[in-house]
């Protein structure tokens, strides 16, 4: 068996979401005699800066390779795709014909190590751009493919790299395309204008700008080549963006085409969806011989929301990959009741939810401190409410965190809580496990459905969550007995499990 | 005329266990000091009602019938004192009928702890108050005076034995588990190793489950002439057969449309006409039977579980807590002689509260599901822990008013 997948990120950089699924997905599978060839958007190697920059450096290559170059040194980047593939075993390099050829760039570069073949297509689509995604720092932005870069708006994105750097991001932008009455915070004059020519990113405007849509389709016609120009027997593609290219692949080579959903449209924007995404994502799923859904969750969206007939959906819970985490023995500046929500601030995540129940909480436990880790287009709200609610000196916003940071916030957490308002999986919380920390989690997520050894609520019921919270930390043996059954329990959450579904459910759409 | 000797018909001691613990309401962590009552009345009644119509009454009724019929049949009951006082008050008719049966002279009725509860796992005399409660619930609801004991759930040990005995009980009830039994038949009336005229029960659990939880097992219903053949494979020379199962099974958990009901009435009638058996309530075993080895029993066991143990009631950190925290409050209790608190302090007691935190998987971890109110035990101990709290919280104000008035409190 010989996949053509369209996956993302790998070895995946931060924990959690798509990058990790396919990942984990992608290493079983191997191990289960699969044979793949991985497709993935990369414009870098494993450099430890952030891939914003990259983003800024690819499109300036795109244009003009001179001015490209003094705006990467200007930012201190040494990478240039167009001339150095990460990689310098010298990958192949394939230019195709077609609208596309005018840019100019490589269009992909092709690695093999055994039974992975890795293709990498220059690409800023991301695994963790959406509207949902608060990895990528609060200005990122993209400039317009066609418009040539101003000095100006260069010095303009070094200095906002600068102040990047942190992690530490209050000062999303974002909020202006949110709300435009609020403008308090200290850089407004700064950061609150955009440039004319720049196309303001959807990663925190919570609107997708068209850039990515026309990235997506650009993606499409190099998945399109890149499936004539390889054998293989299946192809799979994982959410929306990669869609597109999994139906060009499919009409180019005339194979069958596996959709996998880990995320859909209505869990990252709820009722106010974005049409061009959700016709996307509609087109995918019609246009699919089989799809997966990562959860029981998920399939009824898939069902009920795009009206696919409910034979064609198969549920493959995602893994954990095995990782024992000796908790850091750090100092615990907050004392014994810290209470963490590790997340995207945006409405999927329910982050308000997960405010309201700490208000309760703070009755109760006047001592606890709450740790919000993540960033998004919520956190202006969050630390409104925050504020509002005259609770400010017990929260503490870590802005995104990733690596040995994760690490210590698991450390001092006493009970870890995801409030999602629609989880179609939710890797974090089995994390949290990893971690020994007790989990709570909402009813609307698809790690409920797999797990019986955490603590469950409907989202919109800060009532219980409360109940909930207050109870762990009120008594040691409940949160005894929850971190040793879960740890227990996701010994049998495995990849390897899901791939064997999955090497199943190829089976089915080869025969 | 057939030329075999008549056999001496088999004792069968045929024994129901009736139950219902008095359910907790939802209760929130920030209700904790309201000091309310921690008891869903609503619920309680509700399902009290539904069994007692389901089950109690039409049950019942078929074994009064029966009995008019077959004046040899003999029943054997164990009635909690929550279910009586549950039935007192919300099911008077329900109580009626099972004075009825009391009435045939038919009926033997088993003491056991009032509360259904864990009582013989504390240390002091609160398993003793509670037996003899339940002794003279047993005389002011249904007239009768018990002589044979059934701790809850079969919890029982060496230790336990001699208390019941030193209260004046002939004999008692425990599972036939091998691990005690270490190759033995059940099917013989036991003694005491050391309490001589302290008879013991051995339930055949085999028997018993194949009609409480195999009666439909893989789309297939136990007849009564499959059950009647797995009788009649029992060696000889065993003495007696003790069957021992919830009264709920005939109606509640299985429903009335399995056909359950139809078994009891036919299993009755058949073991009733067959001359090989004999129906017999444990105070006539104990009479017939005279030669009853001794079963040694120096660990503690019950009929639950795979286990057949105490876990699963105090498997995990939870239920130790949760009973731990419950049984330090005994003192305290006692202390102020108060008896609406001390009722509501052992309704604390009853084993169902800590069964619904088991955290046990497997298909054990299904049955207390089945049973459990809470969607998981994790909900089961919140909410148990909520309610203890808050009640310590009405003892604290119990405790402090006597201090002030301690003559008014007298």
């Amino acid at each position: 068996m010989k996949v053509l997948m369209f996956g993302w990120e790998f070895p995946p950089h931060i924990s959690g979401g798509l990058g990790t699924a396919c990942y984990g997905l992608t290493q079983s599978l191997r191990q289960h005699d699969v044979e793949i060839i991985l497709v993935i958007p990369k414009l870098h190697g494993d450099e430890p800066d952030m891939k914003f920059d990259l983003i800024n450096a690819s499109h300036v290559t795109l244009r003009k390779k001179s001015v490209a170059s003094v705006s990467m040194a200007a930012a201190g980047l040494e990478i240039d795709i167009a001339d150095e593939p990460a990689n310098s075993g010298k990958p192949a390099e394939f230019v195709v014909d077609g609208p596309a050829a005018h840019l100019k760039r490589p269009v992909y570069t092709t690695r093999e190590t055994g039974d992975l073949t890795t293709v990498e297509i220059p690409s800023y689509l991301s695994p963790y751009v959406n509207p949902a995604m608060s990895v990528l720092p609060k200005s990122m932005t993209v400039s317009a493919r066609q418009q040539e870069p101003s000095i100006v708006e260069r010095d303009e994105k070094s200095e906002r790299r600068t102040d990047m750097n942190t992690e530490y991001t209050y000062k999303d932008n974002d909020k202006r395309n949110h709300d435009n009455t609020d403008h308090h915070h200290a850089d407004t004059d700064t950061v609150g204008k955009p440039p004319q020519e720049e196309s303001y990113f959807y990663a925190f405007s919570g609107k997708y700008g068209p850039d990515l849509l026309e990235e997506t389709k650009y993606y499409a016609e190099v998945a399109a080549e890149v499936a004539r120009h390889h054998t293989f027997d299946i192809i799979h593609v994982h959410d929306w963006m990669t869609f597109p290219a999994g139906l060009a692949a499919k009409k180019a080579s005339g194979k069958p085409l596996l959709v996998h959903v880990h995320s859909t449209e209505f869990d990252r924007s709820g009722e106010s969806i974005y049409p061009p995404v959700f016709e996307i994502e509609k087109a995918g799923l019609e246009g699919a011989d089989g799809i997966v859904a990562v959860s029981g969750w998920t399939k009824r969206i898939v069902e009920s929301r795009y009206h696919i007939a409910p034979s064609k959906v198969k549920v493959a819970y995602n893994g954990v990959m095995p990782r024992e985490i000796t908790p850091l023995t750090h100092g615990h500046p907050f004392g014994d009741h810290v209470v963490t929500f590790l997340g995207r601030l945006t409405y999927q995540k329910g982050p308000l939810y997960f405010v309201k129940a700490a208000y309760q909480v703070l009755e109760k436990f006047p001592d606890a401190h709450f740790v919000v880790a993540g960033s998004g287009d919520m956190l202006p709200q969050v630390i409104e409410e925050v504020a509002h609610l005259r609770i400010s000196t017990r929260f503490h916003f870590t802005g995104f965190l990733k690596g040995d940071n994760v690490e210590k916030v698991w450390s001092m957490t006493k009970v870890y809580v995801m409030p999602s308002v629609s989880e179609p999986f939710g890797i974090t919380p089995l994390e949290a496990i990893q971690a020994g920390i007790p989990v709570i989690v909402s009813n609307q997520s698809g790690v409920s459905e797999v797990m019986s050894h955490v603590i469950k609520v409907d989202f919109w019921n800060t009532h219980a969550l409360a109940n909930a919270i207050c109870n762990v930390l009120a008594h040691e043996s409940l949160s005894a007995t929850l971190r040793e059954n879960s740890k227990q329990e996701i010994q049998d959450i495995t990849w390897s499990k899901t791939a064997k579904k999955i090497k199943t459910i190829y089976h089915e759409l080869t025969t | 005329m057939s030329s075999q000797p008549n056999p001496t018909p088999k004792p069968i001691v045929l024994y129901f266990q009736a139950h219902q613990p008095w359910r907790l309401r939802p209760f929130h962590f920030f209700e904790i000091g309201s000091k309310a009552d921690g008891f869903d009345n609503t619920q309680n009644e509700a399902i009290v009602r539904r069994i007692t119509r389901q089950c109690y009454l039409p049950a019942n009724k078929i074994l009064l019938d029966l009995i008019l019929k077959f004046p040899q049949i003999r029943i054997t009951f164990s009635i909690s004192g929550t279910l009586l006082d549950q039935l007192k008050q919300y099911c008077p008719e329900g109580l009626a009928s099972f004075k009825a049966l009391a009435e045939t002279g038919a009926v033997e009725f088993l003491a056991e702890t009032d509360f259904h509860s864990l009582a013989s796992l504390l240390p002091g005399t609160e398993f003793e108050e509670q037996v003899l409660d339940h002794v003279a619930r047993l005389q002011e609801y249904l007239g009768v005076r018990p002589a044979v004991f059934r701790n809850t759930e079969l919890i029982y040990n060496n230790d336990i034995a001699k208390k019941v005995h030193a209260l004046g009980f002939d004999g008692m009830f425990l599972d036939g588990i091998d691990a005690v039994l270490q190759g033995g038949s059940p099917n013989h009336l036991y003694e005491h190793p050391e309490e001589k005229g302290m008879k013991l029960f051995l339930r055949n659990y085999f028997l018993s489950d194949d009609i409480a939880f195999r009666f439909q097992e893989f789309g297939k219903k136990l007849t009564v002439g499959k059950f009647m053949s797995r009788l009649k494979s029992i060696p000889q020379d065993d003495t007696l057969i003790t069957l021992g199962l919830d009264y709920e099974t005939f109606g509640e958990h299985h429903k009335e449309e399995t056909g359950i009901l139809n078994f009891l009435t036919d299993l009755l009638v058949c073991l009733a006409k067959d001359k090989h058996y004999n129906l017999v309530t444990p105070s006539e075993a104990i009479q017939q039977l005279q030669h009853t080895p001794a079963l040694h029993v120096p660990d503690t066991i019950s009929w639950a579980d795979a286990e057949r143990d105490l876990s699963a009631w105090l498997g995990n950190d939870m239920q130790q807590d949760a009973f731990e925290t419950m049984a330090h409050l005994e003192g305290r209790i006692k202390a102020m002689n108060d008896p609406t608190l001390t009722d509501r302090w052992r309704r604390l007691m009853t084993s169902d509260h800590f069964y619904y935190m088991s955290t046990k998987r497997n298909s054990d971890g299904n049955v207390h599901a089945y049973f459990s109110p809470y969607a998981s035990p994790y909900e089961a101990f919140m909410n148990y822990m909520n309610v203890l709290q808050d009640f310590v919280h009405t003892v604290k104000e119990k405790e402090k008013e006597l201090a002030t008035f301690p003559k008014k409190a007298l």
